[in-house]
Protein backbone atom coordinates (compact mmCIF):
# COMPACT_ATOMS: atom_id res chain seq x y z
CA UNK A 1 0.00 0.00 0.00
CA UNK A 2 1.07 3.25 -1.02
CA UNK A 3 0.67 6.22 1.62
CA UNK A 4 1.41 9.65 -0.24
CA UNK A 5 2.67 11.84 2.40
CA UNK A 6 3.30 9.62 4.90
CA UNK A 7 5.88 7.21 2.74
CA UNK A 8 7.62 9.86 2.12
CA UNK A 9 7.94 11.47 5.45
CA UNK A 10 9.10 7.60 6.73
CA UNK A 11 11.79 7.86 3.78
CA UNK A 12 13.13 11.42 5.00
CA UNK A 13 13.03 9.84 8.65
CA UNK A 14 15.55 6.76 7.37
CA UNK A 15 17.97 9.34 5.46
CA UNK A 16 18.50 11.17 8.54
CA UNK A 17 16.13 13.66 6.86
CA UNK A 18 13.39 14.12 9.22
CA UNK A 19 10.75 17.15 9.21
CA UNK A 20 7.43 18.01 10.74
CA UNK A 21 4.91 20.59 9.39
CA UNK A 22 4.97 24.05 10.79
CA UNK A 23 2.51 26.46 10.63
CA UNK A 24 3.37 30.28 11.68
CA UNK A 25 2.24 30.44 15.04
CA UNK A 26 4.91 27.60 15.36
CA UNK A 27 2.62 24.64 16.17
CA UNK A 28 3.98 21.11 14.65
CA UNK A 29 2.16 18.25 13.19
CA UNK A 30 2.63 15.30 10.79
CA UNK A 31 2.15 14.85 7.03
CA UNK A 32 -0.36 14.23 4.92
CA UNK A 33 -1.98 17.48 6.10
CA UNK A 34 -3.89 20.68 4.86
CA UNK A 35 -4.48 22.32 7.82
CA UNK A 36 -2.76 22.78 11.45
CA UNK A 37 -4.59 20.71 13.74
CA UNK A 38 -3.85 23.40 16.42
CA UNK A 39 -4.84 26.50 14.50
CA UNK A 40 -6.37 26.09 11.75
CA UNK A 41 -3.60 27.80 9.53
CA UNK A 42 -3.31 26.30 6.15
CA UNK A 43 0.60 27.88 5.85
CA UNK A 44 2.31 24.84 6.82
CA UNK A 45 6.67 24.23 5.96
CA UNK A 46 8.48 21.73 6.49
CA UNK A 47 10.56 22.44 9.58
CA UNK A 48 13.65 20.17 9.96
CA UNK A 49 13.07 17.23 12.79
CA UNK A 50 15.41 17.51 16.06
CA UNK A 51 17.74 15.15 16.18
CA UNK A 52 16.77 13.96 19.52
CA UNK A 53 14.00 14.09 21.18
CA UNK A 54 13.03 12.85 24.90
CA UNK A 55 10.68 9.93 25.85
CA UNK A 56 7.57 11.65 27.44
CA UNK A 57 5.58 8.51 27.94
CA UNK A 58 5.83 5.14 27.12
CA UNK A 59 3.84 1.42 27.43
CA UNK A 60 5.69 -1.71 27.31
CA UNK A 61 3.41 -3.74 25.41
CA UNK A 62 2.87 -7.59 26.44
CA UNK A 63 -0.01 -8.98 24.16
CA UNK A 64 -0.14 -6.88 20.63
CA UNK A 65 -1.80 -7.42 17.45
CA UNK A 66 -1.18 -9.35 14.30
CA UNK A 67 1.46 -7.14 13.27
CA UNK A 68 3.45 -7.57 16.40
CA UNK A 69 3.30 -10.76 17.20
CA UNK A 70 7.46 -11.11 16.24
CA UNK A 71 8.23 -7.81 18.65
CA UNK A 72 6.46 -8.79 21.99
CA UNK A 73 7.42 -7.43 24.58
CA UNK A 74 8.24 -4.14 23.01
CA UNK A 75 7.57 -0.64 24.31
CA UNK A 76 6.08 1.88 22.28
CA UNK A 77 6.55 5.43 23.50
CA UNK A 78 5.49 9.10 23.17
CA UNK A 79 8.93 11.30 22.40
CA UNK A 80 8.85 15.11 22.26
CA UNK A 81 11.20 16.51 19.64
CA UNK A 82 10.27 20.57 20.91
CA UNK A 83 8.21 21.51 17.50
CA UNK A 84 6.05 18.31 17.38
CA UNK A 85 6.34 14.80 19.15
CA UNK A 86 6.44 10.83 17.43
CA UNK A 87 4.44 8.03 18.22
CA UNK A 88 7.54 4.89 17.79
CA UNK A 89 8.95 1.54 18.68
CA UNK A 90 11.70 1.58 21.38
CA UNK A 91 14.54 0.05 20.04
CA UNK A 92 18.35 -0.50 21.16
CA UNK A 93 17.65 -1.24 24.51
CA UNK A 94 15.68 -3.79 26.39
CA UNK A 95 11.90 -2.47 26.84
CA UNK A 96 12.14 -3.24 30.48
CA UNK A 97 15.03 -0.54 30.65
CA UNK A 98 12.99 2.40 29.06
CA UNK A 99 12.72 4.88 31.51
CA UNK A 100 10.81 8.76 31.27
CA UNK A 101 12.84 11.52 30.30
CA UNK A 102 15.40 9.45 27.98
CA UNK A 103 16.95 10.44 24.94
CA UNK A 104 16.13 9.29 21.22
CA UNK A 105 16.26 9.70 17.86
CA UNK A 106 13.68 8.89 15.21
CA UNK A 107 14.75 6.73 13.04
CA UNK A 108 13.32 3.89 10.77
CA UNK A 109 13.53 0.29 11.25
CA UNK A 110 11.66 -3.40 10.10
CA UNK A 111 8.89 -4.65 11.71
CA UNK A 112 9.67 -8.10 12.70
CA UNK A 113 6.75 -9.85 12.03
CA UNK A 114 5.71 -8.15 8.83
CA UNK A 115 9.02 -6.80 7.71
CA UNK A 116 7.60 -3.36 6.52
CA UNK A 117 9.44 0.02 7.46
CA UNK A 118 9.13 0.77 11.46
CA UNK A 119 8.62 4.19 12.81
CA UNK A 120 11.50 3.60 15.57
CA UNK A 121 12.70 5.62 18.61
CA UNK A 122 16.32 4.17 18.81
CA UNK A 123 17.86 5.00 22.51
CA UNK A 124 20.87 7.32 22.23
CA UNK B 1 -38.11 22.74 22.44
CA UNK B 2 -39.91 19.37 23.95
CA UNK B 3 -38.13 17.29 26.39
CA UNK B 4 -37.64 13.60 25.49
CA UNK B 5 -38.00 11.10 28.04
CA UNK B 6 -36.68 7.20 28.23
CA UNK B 7 -39.96 5.39 27.62
CA UNK B 8 -37.99 1.95 27.93
CA UNK B 9 -34.89 0.27 28.05
CA UNK B 10 -33.85 -2.58 26.82
CA UNK B 11 -30.05 -4.85 27.78
CA UNK B 12 -28.59 -8.26 26.63
CA UNK B 13 -26.76 -9.99 29.15
CA UNK B 14 -23.16 -8.37 28.36
CA UNK B 15 -20.58 -11.66 28.66
CA UNK B 16 -18.72 -14.29 25.97
CA UNK B 17 -21.79 -15.23 23.56
CA UNK B 18 -19.25 -16.38 21.21
CA UNK B 19 -21.99 -18.47 19.27
CA UNK B 20 -24.47 -15.60 18.84
CA UNK B 21 -24.84 -13.19 15.96
CA UNK B 22 -25.16 -9.23 16.38
CA UNK B 23 -28.48 -9.19 14.64
CA UNK B 24 -29.66 -11.73 17.46
CA UNK B 25 -28.15 -9.63 20.49
CA UNK B 26 -29.57 -6.31 19.27
CA UNK B 27 -33.19 -8.09 18.42
CA UNK B 28 -33.21 -9.13 21.98
CA UNK B 29 -32.05 -5.97 22.98
CA UNK B 30 -34.44 -3.78 20.82
CA UNK B 31 -37.73 -5.89 21.76
CA UNK B 32 -37.34 -5.89 25.38
CA UNK B 33 -36.96 -1.87 24.96
CA UNK B 34 -40.14 -1.77 22.61
CA UNK B 35 -42.02 -4.08 25.18
CA UNK B 36 -41.27 -2.00 28.16
CA UNK B 37 -41.96 0.79 26.14
CA UNK B 38 -45.26 -0.35 25.29
CA UNK B 39 -44.98 1.75 22.16
CA UNK B 40 -46.68 0.20 19.20
CA UNK B 41 -44.06 -0.46 16.60
CA UNK B 42 -45.74 1.31 13.53
CA UNK B 43 -45.34 4.46 16.09
CA UNK B 44 -41.19 3.92 16.02
CA UNK B 45 -40.11 6.64 13.39
CA UNK B 46 -36.38 5.93 13.25
CA UNK B 47 -33.71 3.75 14.69
CA UNK B 48 -30.22 5.17 15.67
CA UNK B 49 -27.66 2.24 15.80
CA UNK B 50 -24.26 2.61 17.10
CA UNK B 51 -21.94 -0.29 15.60
CA UNK B 52 -17.72 -0.04 15.97
CA UNK B 53 -16.46 -3.54 14.29
CA UNK B 54 -19.17 -5.20 12.74
CA UNK B 55 -17.16 -5.07 9.52
CA UNK B 56 -14.54 -7.05 10.89
CA UNK B 57 -15.78 -9.45 13.34
CA UNK B 58 -18.72 -10.98 11.49
CA UNK B 59 -18.21 -9.25 7.66
CA UNK B 60 -21.24 -7.28 8.04
CA UNK B 61 -21.02 -3.78 6.81
CA UNK B 62 -24.77 -1.96 6.68
CA UNK B 63 -25.95 -3.36 9.65
CA UNK B 64 -28.47 -0.12 10.31
CA UNK B 65 -31.10 -1.82 8.12
CA UNK B 66 -30.28 -5.32 9.41
CA UNK B 67 -31.00 -4.26 12.76
CA UNK B 68 -34.37 -2.87 11.91
CA UNK B 69 -35.61 -5.90 10.38
CA UNK B 70 -34.27 -7.99 13.66
CA UNK B 71 -36.18 -5.00 15.76
CA UNK B 72 -39.66 -5.47 13.48
CA UNK B 73 -39.41 -2.11 12.83
CA UNK B 74 -40.19 -0.88 9.18
CA UNK B 75 -38.74 2.55 9.25
CA UNK B 76 -35.37 3.94 8.47
CA UNK B 77 -31.92 2.98 10.07
CA UNK B 78 -28.81 4.65 10.46
CA UNK B 79 -25.40 3.34 11.88
CA UNK B 80 -23.36 5.79 13.79
CA UNK B 81 -19.62 4.88 14.33
CA UNK B 82 -17.52 6.85 16.78
CA UNK B 83 -15.46 4.05 17.91
CA UNK B 84 -16.48 2.68 22.25
CA UNK B 85 -19.07 6.36 21.64
CA UNK B 86 -20.69 4.66 18.94
CA UNK B 87 -24.34 4.28 20.63
CA UNK B 88 -23.42 7.59 22.60
CA UNK B 89 -23.38 9.94 19.50
CA UNK B 90 -26.69 7.09 17.99
CA UNK B 91 -28.44 8.02 21.15
CA UNK B 92 -27.94 11.96 21.75
CA UNK B 93 -28.59 12.26 17.42
CA UNK B 94 -31.93 10.80 18.42
CA UNK B 95 -32.38 13.11 21.31
CA UNK B 96 -31.87 16.34 19.11
CA UNK B 97 -34.17 14.46 16.35
CA UNK B 98 -36.65 14.07 18.61
CA UNK B 99 -36.37 17.73 20.34
CA UNK B 100 -36.33 19.69 16.43
CA UNK B 101 -40.15 17.93 16.30
CA UNK B 102 -38.72 15.87 13.18
CA UNK B 103 -40.28 12.55 15.09
CA UNK B 104 -41.62 11.50 18.09
CA UNK B 105 -40.35 8.09 18.92
CA UNK B 106 -37.02 6.70 18.58
CA UNK B 107 -35.54 3.71 19.38
CA UNK B 108 -31.38 4.13 19.68
CA UNK B 109 -28.79 1.79 20.97
CA UNK B 110 -26.11 -0.42 19.71
CA UNK B 111 -24.64 -3.96 19.26
CA UNK B 112 -21.38 -5.31 19.49
CA UNK B 113 -19.97 -8.91 18.75
CA UNK B 114 -16.28 -9.50 19.87
CA UNK B 115 -15.61 -12.69 21.52
CA UNK B 116 -16.02 -14.45 18.81
CA UNK B 117 -12.36 -13.22 17.36
CA UNK B 118 -9.06 -14.06 18.46
CA UNK B 119 -7.34 -11.98 21.27
CA UNK B 120 -5.24 -11.06 18.43
CA UNK B 121 -7.73 -10.02 16.05
CA UNK B 122 -9.81 -8.15 18.53
CA UNK B 123 -6.92 -6.30 19.41
CA UNK B 124 -6.14 -5.31 15.97
CA UNK B 125 -10.07 -4.03 15.72
CA UNK B 126 -10.08 -2.42 18.75
CA UNK B 127 -6.52 -0.52 17.85
CA UNK B 128 -8.60 0.60 14.43
CA UNK B 129 -9.76 3.73 16.69
CA UNK B 130 -6.42 4.97 17.02
CA UNK B 131 -4.43 7.11 14.32
CA UNK B 132 -3.68 4.13 11.95
CA UNK B 133 -0.40 5.67 10.33
CA UNK B 134 1.21 7.01 12.68
CA UNK B 135 -0.15 5.24 16.38
CA UNK B 136 -1.03 1.97 14.69
CA UNK B 137 2.35 0.88 13.22
CA UNK B 138 4.11 2.01 15.86
CA UNK B 139 2.24 -0.82 17.99
CA UNK B 140 -0.15 0.82 19.74
CA UNK B 141 -2.93 -1.14 21.16
CA UNK B 142 -5.92 -0.08 23.21
CA UNK B 143 -4.55 -1.09 26.32
CA UNK B 144 -1.24 0.72 25.20
CA UNK B 145 -2.58 3.10 24.73
CA UNK B 146 -4.85 3.84 27.58
CA UNK B 147 -0.98 3.15 29.30
CA UNK B 148 0.22 5.70 27.59
CA UNK B 149 -1.98 8.43 28.94
CA UNK B 150 -1.44 6.33 32.79
CA UNK B 151 2.06 6.95 33.19
CA UNK B 152 1.40 10.65 31.91
CA UNK B 153 -0.80 11.27 34.02
CA UNK B 154 1.34 9.20 37.03
CA UNK B 155 4.42 12.20 35.85
CA UNK B 156 1.83 15.01 35.84
CA UNK B 157 0.23 14.70 38.73
CA UNK B 158 1.51 11.13 40.97
CA UNK B 159 -0.61 8.87 42.25
CA UNK B 160 -0.10 5.02 41.61
CA UNK B 161 -1.11 1.72 40.41
CA UNK B 162 -2.86 0.81 43.89
CA UNK B 163 -5.11 3.97 43.55
CA UNK B 164 -6.42 2.94 40.22
CA UNK B 165 -6.49 -0.87 41.74
CA UNK B 166 -9.90 0.30 43.80
CA UNK B 167 -11.24 1.60 40.98
CA UNK B 168 -11.68 -2.15 39.71
CA UNK B 169 -12.66 -3.29 43.15
CA UNK B 170 -14.95 -0.81 43.79
CA UNK B 171 -16.90 -1.78 40.16
CA UNK B 172 -16.62 -5.44 40.17
CA UNK B 173 -18.14 -5.13 44.01
CA UNK B 174 -21.06 -2.51 42.25
CA UNK B 175 -21.95 -5.45 39.45
CA UNK B 176 -21.96 -7.93 41.83
CA UNK B 177 -26.24 -7.78 41.80
CA UNK B 178 -26.59 -6.43 38.40
CA UNK B 179 -27.82 -9.83 36.23
CA UNK B 180 -26.46 -8.10 33.11
CA UNK B 181 -23.08 -7.83 34.05
CA UNK B 182 -19.81 -10.30 32.32
CA UNK B 183 -18.46 -10.35 35.87
CA UNK B 184 -20.29 -11.36 39.16
CA UNK B 185 -17.17 -11.77 41.44
CA UNK B 186 -15.41 -9.38 43.58
CA UNK B 187 -11.85 -8.64 43.75
CA UNK B 188 -9.01 -7.68 45.78
CA UNK B 189 -6.54 -4.88 45.45
CA UNK B 190 -3.84 -7.31 45.55
CA UNK B 191 -5.08 -9.48 43.03
CA UNK B 192 -5.27 -6.39 40.44
CA UNK B 193 -1.68 -5.47 41.19
CA UNK B 194 -0.57 -9.23 41.16
CA UNK B 195 -2.48 -10.30 37.28
CA UNK B 196 -0.26 -10.06 34.26
CA UNK B 197 0.69 -7.06 32.62
CA UNK B 198 -1.27 -6.25 29.26
CA UNK B 199 0.60 -3.08 28.36
CA UNK B 200 2.91 -1.86 31.54
CA UNK B 201 1.38 -0.01 33.80
CA UNK B 202 -2.21 -1.54 32.42
CA UNK B 203 -2.86 -4.95 33.87
CA UNK B 204 -5.20 -7.81 33.01
CA UNK B 205 -7.52 -6.25 35.70
CA UNK B 206 -7.14 -2.65 35.14
CA UNK B 207 -8.54 -3.65 31.21
CA UNK B 208 -11.94 -3.94 30.53
CA UNK B 209 -12.99 -7.48 29.25
CA UNK B 210 -13.94 -8.58 25.59
CA UNK B 211 -17.97 -8.13 25.53
CA UNK B 212 -20.72 -9.40 23.55
CA UNK B 213 -23.82 -7.27 24.14
CA UNK B 214 -26.32 -4.76 22.54
CA UNK B 215 -28.88 -2.07 23.96
CA UNK B 216 -31.23 -0.21 22.98
CA UNK B 217 -33.71 2.82 24.61
CA UNK B 218 -37.05 4.12 23.36
CA UNK B 219 -37.09 7.86 23.76
CA UNK B 220 -39.96 9.71 22.80
CA UNK B 221 -41.56 13.49 23.16
CA UNK B 222 -43.15 14.79 26.24
CA UNK B 223 -46.09 15.38 24.57
CA UNK B 224 -45.79 11.43 22.74
CA UNK B 225 -45.80 10.82 26.54
CA UNK B 226 -48.83 12.53 27.78
CA UNK B 227 -50.72 11.99 25.17
CA UNK B 228 -50.08 7.69 25.56
CA UNK B 229 -50.03 8.08 29.75
CA UNK B 230 -46.63 6.12 29.44
CA UNK B 231 -45.19 5.64 32.56
CA UNK B 232 -41.55 6.98 31.62
CA UNK B 233 -40.24 9.21 34.74
CA UNK B 234 -36.86 9.61 33.36
CA UNK B 235 -35.79 12.19 30.87
CA UNK B 236 -32.84 12.86 29.20
CA UNK B 237 -32.71 16.97 29.77
CA UNK B 238 -29.05 17.22 28.52
CA UNK B 239 -26.46 16.37 25.95
CA UNK B 240 -22.91 17.20 24.52
CA UNK B 241 -20.44 16.02 22.60
CA UNK B 242 -16.90 17.02 22.38
CA UNK B 243 -13.84 15.95 19.94
CA UNK B 244 -10.20 16.13 19.91
CA UNK B 245 -7.50 15.93 17.66
CA UNK B 246 -7.20 10.96 17.19
CA UNK B 247 -4.07 10.73 17.69
CA UNK B 248 -2.45 11.21 21.39
CA UNK B 249 0.62 13.01 20.41
CA UNK B 250 -1.04 15.45 18.88
CA UNK B 251 -3.18 16.57 22.27
CA UNK B 252 -1.85 19.35 24.28
CA UNK B 253 -1.77 17.55 27.41
CA UNK B 254 -1.42 13.87 27.21
CA UNK B 255 -3.29 12.93 30.58
CA UNK B 256 -6.09 15.66 30.31
CA UNK B 257 -9.14 14.78 27.97
CA UNK B 258 -10.67 18.35 26.49
CA UNK B 259 -13.07 16.44 24.94
CA UNK B 260 -14.69 15.23 27.91
CA UNK B 261 -14.84 18.45 29.54
CA UNK B 262 -16.32 20.27 26.67
CA UNK B 263 -19.31 17.69 26.08
CA UNK B 264 -19.58 18.21 29.88
CA UNK B 265 -19.83 22.09 29.61
CA UNK B 266 -22.38 21.64 26.46
CA UNK B 267 -24.85 18.83 28.51
CA UNK B 268 -24.54 20.96 31.76
CA UNK B 269 -25.48 24.41 30.47
CA UNK B 270 -28.44 22.32 27.97
CA UNK B 271 -29.58 21.32 31.09
CA UNK B 272 -29.28 23.68 33.18
CA UNK B 273 -27.18 22.09 36.21
CA UNK B 274 -23.65 21.80 37.24
CA UNK B 275 -20.92 19.19 38.19
CA UNK B 276 -22.46 19.98 41.91
CA UNK B 277 -25.74 19.18 41.49
CA UNK B 278 -25.28 15.93 40.26
CA UNK B 279 -25.98 12.66 42.43
CA UNK B 280 -24.87 9.56 40.45
CA UNK B 281 -22.38 8.76 37.13
CA UNK B 282 -21.98 6.30 34.93
CA UNK B 283 -18.36 7.14 33.42
CA UNK B 284 -16.57 4.98 30.86
CA UNK B 285 -14.41 3.32 32.55
CA UNK B 286 -12.79 0.77 29.70
CA UNK B 287 -9.18 1.20 31.68
CA UNK B 288 -9.47 2.14 35.55
CA UNK B 289 -7.32 5.51 34.57
CA UNK B 290 -10.04 6.29 32.18
CA UNK B 291 -12.49 6.44 35.09
CA UNK B 292 -10.16 8.89 36.70
CA UNK B 293 -9.80 11.04 33.31
CA UNK B 294 -13.35 10.82 33.41
CA UNK B 295 -14.45 12.21 36.97
CA UNK B 296 -11.92 14.65 36.25
CA UNK B 297 -13.12 15.80 32.58
CA UNK B 298 -16.46 15.74 33.87
CA UNK B 299 -15.38 18.76 36.66
CA UNK B 300 -15.90 16.51 39.99
CA UNK B 301 -12.17 16.87 40.74
CA UNK B 302 -9.82 18.78 39.35
CA UNK B 303 -6.62 17.49 37.63
CA UNK B 304 -4.96 14.94 39.59
CA UNK B 305 -7.30 14.62 42.62
CA UNK B 306 -9.52 12.07 41.16
CA UNK B 307 -7.04 9.13 40.79
CA UNK B 308 -7.67 8.70 44.88
CA UNK B 309 -11.38 9.20 44.65
CA UNK B 310 -12.04 5.29 44.74
CA UNK B 311 -9.50 4.76 47.34
CA UNK B 312 -10.93 7.33 49.74
CA UNK B 313 -14.12 5.85 49.53
CA UNK B 314 -16.02 8.99 47.84
CA UNK B 315 -16.70 7.32 44.42
CA UNK B 316 -17.76 3.77 46.07
CA UNK B 317 -22.00 2.80 46.09
CA UNK B 318 -21.67 4.49 49.68
CA UNK B 319 -20.11 7.12 49.14
CA UNK B 320 -21.04 10.79 48.06
CA UNK B 321 -20.93 10.81 44.77
CA UNK B 322 -21.59 6.87 43.11
CA UNK B 323 -19.33 6.19 40.08
CA UNK B 324 -20.51 2.88 37.93
CA UNK B 325 -22.98 1.58 40.50
CA UNK B 326 -23.76 -0.78 36.97
CA UNK B 327 -19.97 -2.07 37.15
CA UNK B 328 -19.43 -0.20 34.92
CA UNK B 329 -17.43 -1.14 31.41
CA UNK B 330 -14.55 -2.62 33.68
CA UNK B 331 -16.78 -5.17 35.09
CA UNK B 332 -20.48 -5.09 33.46
CA UNK B 333 -18.81 -5.44 30.27
CA UNK B 334 -18.11 -3.47 27.23
CA UNK B 335 -19.16 -4.41 24.04
CA UNK B 336 -17.49 -1.64 22.49
CA UNK B 337 -20.52 -0.05 20.26
CA UNK B 338 -23.35 -1.18 22.18
CA UNK B 339 -22.30 0.66 25.63
CA UNK B 340 -22.93 4.26 24.90
CA UNK B 341 -27.20 3.27 25.26
CA UNK B 342 -26.32 0.37 28.15
CA UNK B 343 -24.95 3.27 30.55
CA UNK B 344 -28.35 5.32 30.11
CA UNK B 345 -30.31 2.37 30.34
CA UNK B 346 -28.63 1.57 33.69
CA UNK B 347 -28.73 5.32 34.77
CA UNK B 348 -32.75 5.24 33.83
CA UNK B 349 -33.21 2.26 36.20
CA UNK B 350 -30.93 3.74 38.68
CA UNK B 351 -32.90 7.03 38.72
CA UNK B 352 -36.46 4.86 38.26
CA UNK B 353 -35.76 2.87 41.74
CA UNK B 354 -36.00 -0.79 39.61
CA UNK B 355 -31.97 -1.24 39.40
CA UNK B 356 -30.29 -3.62 41.84
CA UNK B 357 -28.13 -0.91 42.95
CA UNK B 358 -31.13 1.63 43.27
CA UNK B 359 -30.76 2.17 47.06
CA UNK B 360 -27.36 3.36 47.24
CA UNK B 361 -29.12 6.37 45.23
CA UNK B 362 -32.56 6.65 46.76
CA UNK B 363 -32.72 10.37 46.50
CA UNK B 364 -31.25 11.04 43.70
CA UNK B 365 -32.59 13.01 41.24
CA UNK B 366 -29.97 14.42 38.62
CA UNK B 367 -27.51 11.13 37.17
CA UNK B 368 -24.84 12.05 34.51
CA UNK B 369 -23.23 9.56 31.62
CA UNK B 370 -19.77 9.75 29.73
CA UNK B 371 -18.77 7.76 26.70
CA UNK B 372 -15.64 7.77 25.15
CA UNK B 373 -13.83 7.07 21.64
CA UNK B 374 -10.57 5.66 21.47
CA UNK B 375 -8.28 8.11 23.94
CA UNK B 376 -11.09 10.27 24.48
CA UNK B 377 -10.90 11.76 20.74
CA UNK B 378 -14.65 11.97 20.90
CA UNK B 379 -16.80 12.44 24.41
CA UNK B 380 -20.88 12.52 24.58
CA UNK B 381 -22.13 13.44 28.05
CA UNK B 382 -25.76 13.02 28.84
CA UNK B 383 -27.64 14.34 32.03
CA UNK B 384 -30.78 12.07 33.07
CA UNK B 385 -33.11 13.82 35.32
CA UNK B 386 -36.25 11.79 37.24
CA UNK B 387 -39.75 13.08 38.13
CA UNK B 388 -39.80 12.90 41.85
Amino acid sequence: MTDAGYDEWLDAVGDGEGYYLECPNGHGSLPPRRVCPHCGSTELDHADLPATGTIETFTICYVGGPDFTDEEPYATAIADFGGVRLTGVVRGLDPEDVTVGMPVEAAVGTNRTTDEDLLILRAR
Amino acid sequence: MTGVRVAGVGLTHFGRHPERTGRDLFGEAALAAREESGVPPEDIESINYGNFMGSLAERQGHQAPLMAEMAGLQCPATRYEEACASAGVAVREAVRTVRSGEADVMLAGGCERMTNLSTADVTEGLATAADELYEIRAGMTFPGAYALMERAYFEAFGGSREDLAHVAVKNHDNALPNEYAQFHRAITVDEVLGAPMVSDPVGLLDACPVTDGASALVLVSDEYAEEHDLDAPVSITGSGQGGDNLALHDREHLAVTPATERAAAEAYDDAGCSADDVDVVEVHDCFTIAEVLAVEGLGFYENGDGVGAARRGETTATGELPVNLSGGLKAKGHPVGATGGSQIAEMTRLLRGDHPNSDYVEDATLGVTHNAGGTVASAVVHVLEVDR
